[in-house]
Parts: C-alpha cells; structure tokens; sequence
C-alpha cells in the first residue's frame, strides 16, 4: 500500500492531487492514518496504533480501515501495485 | 490512559463552492428523545423499527389549527380524515379534541361507530359505498357526500323505503388553479353538473340536502386555491337560496392542507415553505366572509384536514443493518426501515436522524430499506453521520398516510405505540407476528401433510 509520492496533506485535514487537481477533505483520524501509510507504515501497524489510541474494536476498525483503503483507490491516491 | 472517542475516517472529494444534490453540510442534528422518552429506551422496549405517536404534538397541532379558525369564523367544526391515520387510539384522540369522522368506506364508518362517534357526526365520503353501507347511514343520520350519479339515484331509492329522510351533500370538483385538478370525484362545477345534480335533489324531495364539500387536492401551498373553491360552492349556496329558498347547513371545504415535510425535488425545505394554519384561515374565512350569506344563515365551516394535524405526531424509529460501498464510490447505508413501513418516502425527502452521534463528520450517503427490491430507497441522497451497524435512526413527521398505506411485503409491520400526556408508552397496534398471517390463510386439506 503505497500513498502516490506527490500527494500533499496539509495540516488541517486537506488533500491535494497534483495529478489531477482535485482537493479532499478528512476527518481528523483519517489524517492521522494517511500520514502513517505515507511514511510506510503497514495495516497492522496502523491498526496497533489506531486500537491503543482509540475506543474502537479490532472488526469495527479493520471493516472501516478497508472501507477507508477502497476509498483512497477510488479517488485514485494509492500506486498501482 | 483513558482512549480518545473513535470515528470511522473518511475522505470527501471537495466540490469547491457548489452545493452537489446531497446538499450544503450542516452540523448534525440528533433526535435523541420524545416527549422526554429517550428513543433508546422506547426501542429497547418495543423493537426496532417502531412507530410512537405523540398525543402531545397532536394535542398541541389541533390547538393550532382551530384557533386560526374560530378566531376567524363563528361555526367551524374539523372531521378527523380517517384514512389519514385510523389506528383507533389515535382517531379517539382527535373525537375526545371534539373532531367527528370523515370516512370512505364501510370499513372506516364501522371503525368510526367503534370508537363512538354518533353517526350525525360522521362524514361519508368516497366513491364506493355500497347499498348496505348507504343504508346504514342513512339511518345514523350520517352525513352523506355524494360522488356521482349512480350514487344519488341509489340514494333516492333507497330513501323510497326508509323511515329516515338521507341527510346528503354532494362533492364538487372545480378549477381552483391548482394542477393537477382533482376531476374524478364528485360533480364539477363549471359545466354545470354540480347544480344540475342539485337540482335533481331538490326536486326529489326525498333528501334533506344539508351542505356542500370539495377537497381540492393535498399538499396545496397556495392558500388562495380555498378562496376560490370557497366562492364557488358559495355560488351554488346562493342559487339554491334564490331558486328553492333552502339554506345548506354547512360548507365542507376538505383537507389538503400541506404538511413540513419536504417534497421531493423541492428546492426549500418543507418547514420553511408550509403556509400555517393562519395563512389558510385567513383565505378561507375571508371568502366565507365575502359571500352572499345572510348573517342569520351563515354556514357551519367543516374542515377535513388529515395529513397537516398529524404528520409532526409520528416518529419512525430503527437501527442501521449495514453500511455498504457502491461501485461508483458513493456510501449507503442500509435502515431496517424501509418503503414498507415508510410509505411516505415516495412522495418525501424524509429528515432521517441519528439518535446520538459522536461526530460532525457527514458523507455523501444513500440510504435504503432492508428489502430485496430495488426501489426500496428511503433517501437517494443525504449528508449523513457515519453510523455503524446497530446505530439508531429516528425519522420526524411520518404521521400521515404511512400507519394505513403500510404494505406487509418480505416482513411484517412493526409496534406502533403512543405517548401519552403524562408521557407514558402504550402499545396501539401490535407488530405482526406469523401468528397474524397463519391466522389469514387456509391451506386446502389437499396439500396438507
Ligand atoms: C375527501 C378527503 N378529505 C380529506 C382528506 C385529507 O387530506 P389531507 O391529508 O391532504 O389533508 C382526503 C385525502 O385524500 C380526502 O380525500
């Protein structure tokens, strides 16, 4: 899962396609969890993350996490692997 | 380490500035109680979905309506529009307020009698009465409105062998400038078959022709529309006057009244467009007013409005089953309420709310109804919360036209209870059960076994 190299977030939640030139929005924990795949980090090191720092369960998290990955592929933000 | 409050993330694309049909986000509005029951408890208690009917709003509706018009008018009287709702504790309520009954058919009137409104008080209506149903009323002196001409020459043999001379009006339709123009029931009014449907009453001397009705159509925002209807059965009041010197006893101008929910591809939301009781009172009294009646023969004002007094008394509450992703992208989510229950979201842009969120976070969501079929879609296009599966929904102004035109299809239809004015939470129709159904159906002894 690699996030395009070229992709900027801003700090208060804004994404920026130069590829494209369309912006988007996120929520705050979809920052924080673009900002760990950007610097590499693997779902299962996310989802540790994610579970210590919030009352979520394991399911409810890795059915969102999913959903949340389709999403990225969808507006075209991940490398083709 | 206490941990932070979780929320599923989420990326939106930005339309810069333009508001997409999913519409402009606002901040998200839960409905987390009734009439000071919380929602929760009301769905732990009874089932999800299910529908509460507050007597409260009711009350508080009626109070609204009738004072706009006896403010106005001297001799006004509603008829609770039975179809509209007629789960009978509801339509006891609307009697003990002092409403009589408007009904169409023999099911309705015997519902009426059941729940012990005299027959003088109530209005039948409709086009299919049969020749027992006719006879009924007839001897309740009901008050019968005629819908067309097979109907009064039955009338008038059947008043050839009553005891009880028929108390009748007849139902006009007309142009009032309100498309489209209900023409399929009652006598029209400008070819003249209205007052040639009079006149063969008259003439008959059977029947006591006691008033006049039109319902000109239902979710009329333009309150001029009665105006017109008014003066035109006003018209006829005063030819019947010159020609016969009778005097009708009242004028029956229907229901219509819009309700605040939002019609389907309105451009402004219901609640900002709805006209209010005054603005309808206002019109009516004044043509009412502006007739040739003398003031000594001024007639009683029935009003029929059904959806308007009981849309904001109904709530549907449910549970989120699922939440899904489309192949396009857009998220949907899937209700446990769907077209079955909530009939009304034909003709609606339903408010659909959650019962407690966590966040201000929307998306751009559809929203369906648990049913294997495709055009169970409870709203097409919404900001909606990100609620999980097991989340609670509420949904405002579901009082009208949904508790009667309910279909039982693939489930059955849920507990519909009342909160009272104490704020109490009684069932008032059951949920159906496999019971209800084994109940109705026989199987031919030949595929028994
Ligand atoms: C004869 C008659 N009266 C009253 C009503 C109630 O109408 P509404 O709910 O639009 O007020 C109806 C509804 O169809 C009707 O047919």
């Amino acid at each position: 899962m690699k996030l395009k190299n070229n992709i900027a977030i801003s700090e208060t939640g804004f994404v920026f396609d130069p590829n494209s030139g369309d912006s988007y929005s996120l929520n705050s924990i979809g920052k924080e969890i673009l900002e760990l795949i950007k610097s590499g980090k693997s779902k299962s090191d996310i989802s540790f993350h994610i579970l210590n720092t919030y009352d979520a369960d394991e399911f409810t998290f890795e059915r969102n996490y999913d959903d949340f990955i389709d999403m990225l592929k969808h507006h075209k933000l991940l490398e083709n692997e | 380490m206490t941990k932070l409050r979780y929320e599923r993330p989420i990326i939106s694309k930005i339309n810069a500035g333009v508001p997409d049909k999913f519409g402009m986000k606002t901040s998200v509005e839960t409905l987390n109680q009734i009439d000071t029951v919380p929602v929760k408890d009301i769905l732990e208690q009874y089932g999800s979905p299910v529908f509460v009917v507050s007597e409260p709003t009711i009350r508080k509706t009626y109070e609204e309506a009738t004072s706009a018009f006896t403010s106005r008018y001297p001799k006004v009287q509603f008829a609770w529009s039975y179809k509209t709702n007629y789960i009978d504790a509801v339509c006891r309520v609307f009697k003990k307020l002092g409403s009589w009954a408007e009904v169409v058919s023999g099911f309705e009137y015997q519902k009426a009698l059941n729940n012990g409104v005299p027959g003088n008080e109530i209005i039948f209506n409709g086009p299919d009465k049969s020749d027992e149903d006719l006879k009924l009323a007839i001897q309740n002196l009901s008050l019968i409105h005629i819908d067309h001409f097979d109907e009064l020459y039955t009338i008038l043999k059947l008043a050839e062998t009553s005891y009880k001379r028929p108390k009748v009006a007849i139902r006009v339709n007309m142009n009032t400038g309100i498309y489209p123009q209900w023409d399929r029931f009652g006598f029209n009014y400008e070819n003249g078959e209205a007052w040639q449907a009079l006149n063969r009453l008259m003439y008959s001397e059977k029947v006591d022709v006691v008033g006049l009705h039109t319902h000109i159509g239902t979710y009329i925002t333009t309150p001029n529309a009665y105006a017109v209807a008014i003066s035109k059965l006003a018209e006829l009041a005063t030819s019947l006057k010159k020609k016969f010197n009778h005097a009708i006893q009242y004028i029956d101008i229907g229901g219509g009244f819009a309700s605040k929910n939002t019609l389907k591809g309105a451009y402004l939301p219901g609640k900002d467009t709805c006209p209010t009781f005054d603005a309808y009172a206002d019109a009516i009294t004044g043509a009412l007013m502006s007739a040739n009646f003398a003031p000594n023969e001024l007639p009683t004002l029935i009003i029929e409005s059904g959806r308007a007094l009981i849309d904001d008394a109904g709530y549907l509450l449910g549970t989120v089953l699922a939440n899904k992703r489309l192949a396009d992208g857009r998220r949907s989510t899937i209700l446990d309420i769907g077209v079955n229950n909530l009939f009304t979201s034909f003709w609606y842009e339903h408010e659909v709310l959650p019962v407690e969120t966590t966040t201000q976070q929307t998306e751009d969501t559809t929203l369906y109804g648990p049913l294997c079929m495709n055009i169970d879609v409870v709203r097409a296009a919404v900001q909606f919360p990100l609620l999980q599966k097991g989340d609670q929904v509420a949904i405002r102004r579901v009082g009208a036209y949904n508790m009667t035109q309910w279909m039982q299809f693939i489930t059955f239809r849920p507990n519909v209870i009342m909160i009272d004015e104490e704020h109490n939470t009684h069932i008032i129709r059951k949920a159906e059960t496999n019971a209800t159904f084994e109940a109705q159906e026989v199987i031919p002894d030949y595929l028994k076994s």
